[in-house]
């Protein structure tokens, strides 16, 4: 299932945060929005998916999802949202159960979506008994047991610590290379963008506006750490984003 | 750093400001003022009109429960507690999560709760009795009301500081709205609405005591009353044990659900 968005815009009472937006997301294709903060790249995310109403301009979803599909648009969320009184397993199962699969066929859900997430021996943990980086990677299997068409990324790394970010970009790009999804990845660091994206997007600050689309040809299973390719692409967004950075830094000191 | 200064440690600094559970302080904070008081009384230093011998108040409470007269007493008192909060409870949580959920009828009650709350309630004990008669159902319902008005605050209030972000990822996986209040939003609030269930009770017992007083033969507060009107201290001063007993064991019993239901917080 492809997405395409067509001239987005969205502003919260009388500012305007995105401005005429328009992006195509292929099946199987990470796409990576990076810009400056309070450039509404979150706010383009809740967009896409469906959690709010763009003042104009339409997402359009392109063909069918795929055949046992629950929820066609899945988002991971930044600060991981799993309920603290279920555990690791009751967390799946959360969102299996709207859909009438319970008892051995959620069971095989479970097991299933624990083990590509190296998680099944926590399968009874309680989320407060988790690291950070572990928390996610329960979100991110929760997100997979519903069969997304396409992931919708919400800085998922941004809570974490510089090593357990590391790890999980390496648990994505496993997952990616098993079985490619589509992704929406919205993130402010530009290490995890050029790690993760085939295309990276570049926002303008505030109204966001799309600057630039980059494509990133290495694969994504042969990108790692500290690439020469990888770091020159880093400091070329960078430069690129730099100025806005620092405008929009002044900016927000304004407000 | 020169050789001649002398290395000292650095001077702690931190600490304190985390009250820390300190097993059976209180008891022994409680049992150190019974002794005073007996010595006190003992000795002369306090007077017999100024409090019981706690000894006296301790052989009281033994007589009146060898003769059953306690029972007679406590049991109706249990009953209309039980009854009353329940009622005030059970509605008031209702009450209080529909408030959290829909905007119009937080719109319409809000303002309604806002005015019965402060009203003392017991002024309303003749209101009720030609409402709802003489009888039990009467104490029934101040109780209920009284119960009602604070369970109610506490739930809407449990219910908004709920998680959005939990109730934005239970829509972005398509539950249904039945599902997202049963499964995030209730959950989320138990804490809330179990902490106001303690300030609830007690209030609760207060009433209890305030209607048995106005009109009941038996309960722990008529028993209170008469011991008064005879200035029989010992048999005041126990059923003001009782009384507090009560306070003590239901607040117990909300722990126990506390510690049940909300393992999950650790």
């Amino acid at each position: 299932m492809d997405l395409t968005l067509e001239h987005i815009t969205h502003r919260y009472s009388d500012v305007p945060v995105l401005q005429d937006i328009s992006l195509h997301i292929p099946a199987g294709e990470i796409l990576c929005i990076i810009g400056p903060s309070g450039c509404g790249k979150s706010t383009l995310l809740r967009l896409i998916g469906g959690l709010e109403r763009p003042d104009s301009g339409q997402v359009l979803q392109l063909g069918t999802p795929p055949e046992g599909c629950l929820n066609p648009l899945t988002y991971v969320f930044q600060d991981f949202a799993l309920l603290p009184w279920r555990s690791v397993g009751g967390n799946i199962s959360l969102v299996l159960e709207d859909h009438g699969i319970r008892g051995k066929a959620a069971d095989a859900i479970i097991a299933d979506v624990l083990a590509r997430t190296r998680l099944s021996d926590f399968r009874n943990a309680l989320p407060r008994q988790l690291s950070g980086g572990m928390k996610q990677r329960v979100a991110i299997a929760r997100a997979l047991a519903v069969n997304p068409a396409v992931m919708l990324l919400d800085e998922p790394l941004s809570a974490l610590d510089a090593q357990t970010r590391e790890l999980l970009m390496e648990d994505l790009v496993a997952l990616w290379t098993r079985q490619p999804f589509t992704g929406i990845y919205v993130t402010h660091n530009l290490a995890e963008a050029v790690r993760l994206g085939h295309r990276i997007a570049i926002l303008s600050r505030r109204p966001g506006q799309l600057r630039e689309v980059i494509k990133v040809e290495t694969p994504l299973g042969d990108r790692h750490a500290g690439q020469p390719e990888l770091e020159s692409l880093q400091a070329r967004l960078w430069q690129m984003m730099k100025d806005e950075a620092v405008a929009a830094d002044q900016e927000l000191l304004n407000v | 750093m020169s050789d001649a200064d002398p290395a000292r440690p650095v001077p702690f600094r931190g600490g304190g400001f985390r009250p820390v559970a300190k097993r059976g302080t209180g008891i022994v904070v409680f049992l150190l003022l019974l002794a005073l008081v007996e010595w006190g009384t003992r000795a002369g230093w306090i007077g017999n009109l100024t409090l019981p011998r706690p000894s006296d108040v301790g052989v009281t409470l033994v007589d009146l429960a060898r003769s059953g007269q306690l029972w007679v007493h406590l049991i109706p008192s249990l009953t209309r507690l039980a009854v009353g909060s329940l009622l005030g409870v059970t509605v008031g949580i209702g009450v209080g999560v529909m408030i959290g959920l829909f905007s119009h009828v937080r719109a319409g009650l809000v303002p309604l709760v806002a005015a019965l709350f402060p009203i003392p309630k017991i002024a309303l004990l003749p209101l009720f009795v030609i409402w709802f008669g003489i009888d039990e159902a009467s104490k029934y319902a101040l109780i209920a009301l009284g119960t009602f008005t604070p369970t109610v605050v506490s739930t809407y209030g449990a219910v908004d500081n709920v998680d959005r972000t939990l109730i934005r990822m239970g829509q972005s996986f398509g539950l249904s709205w039945l599902s997202i209040v049963r499964k995030i939003v209730l959950p989320g609030a138990l804490p809330g609405i179990l902490s106001g269930l303690r300030v609830s009770i007690a209030i609760g017992i207060i009433l209890l005591v305030a209607a048995e007083m106005l009109g009941a033969q038996y309960g722990i507060g008529a028993y209170v009353l008469q011991a008064g009107s005879l200035y029989d201290l010992e048999r005041l001063f126990a059923g003001v044990v009782i009384l507090s007993a009560l306070g003590v064991l239901t607040s117990a019993i909300v722990g126990v659900l506390e510690r049940r239901l909300l393992v999950w917080r650790g």
